[in-house]
């Protein structure tokens, strides 16, 4: 069960998670372990297997398309950490 | 005391109107006030709220009306939405968050006549087997305080464990209902994925996640199923499959069923008072008539590996809505991306960071087909063993867990033994099929209660509880209590 190296800052940068020095070197030990732990996965010949996505497959459930009622506009924003004239507040995206 | 009544039994009391909702609810309360302290199995709970609720159900009563859950309190995990209540995943990420509807599981409780009350205690995000990673503090086990309740869902089954609520409600994405429930001395249920609509739950990892009961006897699971399930427009993943009277099925008659051992499951960590336990059960079962068969599921020593691909991969998009954007917690940033990374950063617990963390990796370019797809495949070969295995038998029995309730702390530094402790309840998620966890015994000294894990064939419920309810009338391990409560 050798562990494996994990560029551990450039992956929380991909999942948007800022970590401090100190989580980032535990993280990289642990992840380490548990991956190299996930690595006997490759003992097995997978050869011609499907891959499962869902246990029990449902396909192309749909319905009528017409209008229902929705979360009213009010409700939706009613947990918004900052909001104003029925939109949510984000800092400045395009200069 | 009324609190420590099953379902049927207080629903008979209700019916004759020798007891009141009201009289009902205030034991559960009383009984929170006087054991929460130690167990800390809720997160919150809203006495007044509760107690309306049941003045409305004895007014029900009065007037003649029948549901089948009429008047009897029930407490939810914190997973779960509930309108108007606070829904925190045990998680800080989410704020002061107030649900705006209620999740589907949760209207038909109500629909039902339900008491819908208080706030469960779990794993942040329902990931981790103990109830120590969430951000409201640890619970503890009501037969030893210094032990874990087990998790994720450990609030839902210590509540029911110390008898502050007649029955619960949970979810298992890996183990989180069979595991607590076996490491608290009370019956947890698993359905098949897509037996309950999942509107109104918030997602862990959404191939794997199923809402389920905890109850005190196989009779409130059957009947608490028999409320939840069904089709709901709102969920596609949610089956198309009829609903039959569970509770009626519950004859005692299990002659010539056919029950697997799997041999893959006697493992070396498996403590000898555990397996002992299992033992005199299936002694138990040849004694009522069921046949024991030797089957293989051969797969089982990587379904740990497969889930922690592919429960992880899905947490890490599922977890991706929390960006303090539109509701719960935010840390202010001049840019949008730093905004989201000091939220996350700030939001989420350790376990939480390194499961998204992993998700994020098995998932990311050059690694997904290696990880991800593999574990997909990998999957594949383990429903197929129990696919193959359902062709010879009825169900599968199995110890719920390797050992009893251990030492909070014991694992919490080692996430891969944390793991580890659920070797015996992930392949049931990974296969989609239905699981139950019911008490056979005890450990010795000190006294913690060991479970007995029943596998059934995807939306085989019926013959599940069946058999398990067989075991039970035979059994008196369900009834004992804590003796802190």
């Amino acid at each position: 069960m050798a562990a494996v190296e994990i560029d551990v800052k450039y992956v929380a940068h991909l999942a948007r998670i800022s970590l401090t020095p100190d989580e980032e070197t535990k993280l990289a030990a642990q992840l380490g372990g548990i991956l190299g732990y996930i690595e006997k996965l490759k003992e097995l010949d997978i050869t011609g297997v499907e891959p499962t996505a869902h246990a029990v497959p449902l396909v192309n459930v749909t319905r009528a398309d017409e209008i229902r009622p929705s979360l009213p506009h009010d409700d939706a924003l009613r947990n918004a950490p900052a909001q104003a004239g029925g939109l949510f507040i984000v800092p400045k995206i395009v200069e | 005391m009324l609190n420590q009544l099953t379902i049927s039994e207080l629903a008979a009391k209700l019916a004759s109107r020798e007891v009141s909702a009201r009289a009902a609810t205030q034991s559960c309360l009383d009984q929170i006030a006087r054991v929460d302290g130690k167990i800390h199995a809720f997160i919150s709970h809203d006495a007044a709220d509760a107690l309306a609720q049941a003045d409305a159900a004895d007014k029900e009563i009065s007037s003649g009306v029948k549901k089948p859950l009429l008047g009897i309190p029930i407490a939810v995990k914190d997973v779960l939405a509930v309108k108007n209540q606070q829904l925190n995943c045990g998680s800080k990420i989410l704020g002061k968050f107030i649900s705006p509807y209620d999740a589907t599981a949760i209207e038909k409780l109500k629909a039902a006549g339900a008491i819908v009350f208080g706030r469960l205690n779990m794993d942040e995000f329902a990931m981790g087997s103990s109830t120590e990673n969430s951000a409201f503090g640890v619970t503890r086990n009501p037969w030893d305080t210094s032990r874990i309740p087990g998790g994720s869902s450990g609030g839902s089954a210590a509540a029911v464990a110390a008898d502050e609520c007649i029955a619960s409600l949970g979810t298992d994405t890996g183990g989180s209902i069979r595991q607590p429930a076996a490491l608290c001395g009370c019956v947890g249920l698993k359905p098949t994925y897509g037996r309950i609509s999942r509107y109104g739950l918030v997602a862990f990892a959404s191939s794997l996640d199923q809402i389920g009961p905890f109850t005190k006897d196989v009779r409130d699971s059957a009947t608490l199923l028999g409320v939840l399930s069904g089709v709901d427009p709102r969920d596609s993943t949610s089956v198309p499959q009829p609903v039959p009277d569970y509770a009626a099925a519950l004859d005692g008659n299990i002659k010539g069923l056919k029950l697997g051992l799997p041999k893959e499951y006697m493992i070396g960590g498996l403590d000898p008072e555990v397996k002992a336990a299992v033992d005199a059960a299936v002694k138990q079962y040849e004694k009522l008539g069921a046949e024991i068969v030797e089957i293989s599921l051969p797969h089982t020593d990587y379904a740990v590996a497969t889930y922690y691909i592919i429960a992880t991969a899905e947490a890490s998009a599922n977890l991706a809505r929390f960006d303090g954007i539109r509701y719960g917690l935010r840390v202010d940033a001049s840019d949008p991306t730093e905004l989201y990374s000091q939220t996350r950063g700030a939001g989420f617990g350790a376990e939480v960071k390194r499961r998204i963390i992993l998700g994020t990796y098995v998932l990311s370019s050059g690694y997904h087909d290696a990880y991800y797809l593999r574990a997909q495949k990998v999957r594949t070969l383990i429903r197929n063993d129990f696919l193959k295995a359902f062709e010879k038998v009825d169900a599968i029995v199995t110890p719920t867990t390797p050992t009893a309730a251990f030492k909070i702390g014991e694992k919490s530094d080692d996430p891969l033994q944390m793991y580890l402790s659920d070797i015996f309840t992930i392949s049931c998620n990974l296969a989609g099929i239905c699981g139950v966890s019911i008490p056979c015994g005890f450990t010795n000294s000190p006294k913690l209660p060991i479970g007995l894990q029943l596998l059934g064939k995807p939306f085989g419920e019926e013959t599940l509880l069946k058999i398990a309810h067989a075991y039970e009338q035979n059994a008196s391990w369900h009834k004992e209590k804590p003796s802190l409560a």
